[in-house]
């Protein structure tokens, strides 16, 4: 890793987390259980890692151990992004349903 | 195809997390913004298969990206509303530990690759595995404590359990000490990047300070703590993007990490809690009292009675309506009272109510209670002493009145003010304390009616009784 990299990725690093930190202001309560459940399952991101871990196995024959980690690894990182955006999805529909109906 | 356009692929994932997080945050472009969120992750994964060249290796990775995505639909599908919670905390624990185990390859791709590298790398790679595990294997244990305690208890052998809340004061000084001990093995993975054992007493060490941090917290702040948890899984996910240089899960990872701490904030506020305290000073069903008062219960039929001709009717809903799953019960009942005394029916809604805020309204509106009648806690209070009768189904700390005493483990908590209706009924299975373990003076007041039982029986019979009456 050359220092720029390292560089590259610490400015990244610290813009997302402030950005973060202004992103979300006065968040009604209802939809304090959407927006955790959503970010949770952006949160999943890590399977771009597993995905590039599980390839591994194949560009040399040294590294199955490896190569086993990653795949379960992306086993639980896809639970989290599909689980988790379709738990999401199923909360917000209720809440878009009752706005439908409730709505004069 | 260039490298370079592979780092636009995933430019563009992250500026749809970006604009999927803002929107998840407002009411009407929420479902949207889940959707933006989604297209994100889709992007991001369509990206990094064209970039490690799918046709050199299609079966694992489609066999595991099909594994998990049937699991987690199952799971996302089968799910009641009531179990939502625990669900997020489920899948947190699975964010946490993905993280973790990219980071854990990693290593060992280069320890059985011999190729360690040295230097400024070695230091950057082997502390970001090191957090990454930290991290990771932490929100792991203290998800899975969490869910256990959002449930109520875990099965062992066929037999149930309650979930303990243990927390001793000499704890604390025992986490602090936990914590900075893994981070002396870390500083010692580095110093012998080869040896694994000392990853995996890292990792061992990490699991058990998930468990130590939440299994003092009582089970009504755990919202707060799944909150924070979801936020760990977040740094986890961007630690990880720094061993492999990946932009997109640096930039998700913090925005998660960043935005699910602001979220923390905003929950603990509604609670009026302040993190330090739910974190370090447990709360909340350490010694549950033993309740000695008595009080007679009364019947649908006076209930029914006492409600004839009311013309305000206020309604406080609680975790006890989202376990007995009788909000269209309730619904029915509301829309009794408008038809034959013209009732005006409201419902209180506290933050906190449920397991997770906005529980009970996800709950109503699946019995299709209007939206306008749902009423937060704030606007409901001034208008409960106009109230001919409140009814409180199956909620407990969220109405109780020693909160303003500022004392004990409710101490401060905002309340909606029950006590303020002129007569105040409560549906509730029995006498026994909620789940901040603390008696409630509510039901013994002269004012008040208790009506013993399941909720869905009780507002059944109840609705029965006002029809008949």
């Amino acid at each position: 890793m050359e220092p720029a990299t390292l560089i590259g990725s610490l400015t990244l690093f610290a813009l997302a987390i402030f950005l973060g930190f202004e992103l979300i202001t006065k968040v009604p309560p209802t939809l304090h259980t959407p927006l955790m459940s959503g970010a949770n399952a952006i949160s999943g991101i890590s399977i771009v890692g597993a995905i590039l871990g599980a390839n591994v196995l194949y560009d040399s024959g040294h590294t199955e151990i490896s190569g086993v980690i990653a795949f379960f690894a992306l086993i639980l990182a896809t639970i989290n992004v599909v689980g988790g955006f379709a738990v999401t999805n199923r909360m917000l529909q209720m809440i878009a349903g009752r706005r439908k109906r409730g709505g004069d | 195809m260039d490298s370079q356009w592979y780092q636009i692929g995933y430019l563009l994932s992250a500026s749809f997390f970006i604009f999927g997080l803002k929107m998840l945050g407002h009411p009407r472009t929420a479902p949207r913004g889940n959707q933006l969120g989604a297209l994100g992750m889709l992007t991001a994964v369509v990206t990094v298969l064209l970039e490690t060249d799918l046709v050199n290796n299609p079966l694992l990775i489609v066999a595991g990206i099909a594994i998990g995505a049937l699991i987690g639909a199952w799971l996302a599908v089968r799910v009641e509303m009531t179990g939502m919670p625990e669900l997020v905390a489920l899948f947190n624990g699975f964010g946490g530990a993905a993280s973790a185990l990219v980071a854990l390859a990693e290593a060992y791709a280069a320890i059985e690759s011999e190729n360690i590298p040295e230097g400024l790398e070695l230091h950057v790679a082997w502390v970001a595995i090191g957090l990454s595990a930290l991290v990771g294997w932490m929100t792991l244990t203290g998800s899975l404590v969490a869910y256990a305690k959002l449930k109520g208890g875990f099965m062992i052998f066929g037999k149930w359990r309650k979930t303990p809340t243990w927390g001793p004061s000499w704890l604390n000084p025992i986490k602090a000490l936990s914590l900075g001990a893994a981070f002396v093995l870390i500083f010692m993975t580095i110093q012998t990047p080869s040896d694994l054992e000392l990853v995996w007493l890292l990792i061992a060490l990490s699991c058990v300070i998930g468990v130590i941090l939440v299994l003092p917290i009582g089970g009504a702040d755990m919202p707060v703590v799944v909150s924070l948890l979801n936020s760990l899984s977040g740094i986890a996910a961007a630690f990880t993007g720094f061993i492999i240089s990946n932009s997109v899960l640096i930039i998700a990872g913090s925005l998660v990490g960043a935005s699910g701490l602001i979220l923390t904030f905003i929950m603990c506020k509604a609670m009026n809690r302040r993190l330090f305290d739910v974190l370090l000073k447990s709360f909340g069903g350490t010694e549950k009292e033993s309740v000695t008062r008595t009080k007679v219960g009364s019947d649908p039929d006076e209930v029914a009675m006492i409600l004839d001709g009311a013309q305000k009717v206020i309604i406080v809903p609680g975790y006890g309506m989202a376990v007995s799953q009788c909000q269209h019960q309730v619904k029915e009942f509301a829309d009794l009272l408008e038809e034959k005394y013209g009732t005006e029916v409201k419902y209180a809604i506290h933050p906190v109510a449920g397991r997770m805020p906005g529980h009970m309204n996800v709950l109503l509106a699946e019995a299709s209670v209007p939206y306008e009648k749902l009423i937060e806690m704030d606007e409901i209070n001034p208008e409960l002493p106009e109230a001919d009768a409140a009814i409180v189904i199956g909620a407990n700390d969220t109405c109780n009145p020693v909160a303003r005493s500022g004392e004990g483990p409710l101490a401060g908590m905002p309340i909606i003010d029950v006590d303020n209706a002129r007569s105040v009924v409560i549906i509730k299975r029995s006498l026994s304390v909620g789940y901040a373990g603390v008696d409630n003076d509510l039901f013994y007041m002269d004012k008040t009616m208790m009506l013993f039982g399941d909720g869905k029986k009780m507002m059944t019979a109840l609705n029965t009784a006002i029809k008949e009456s």
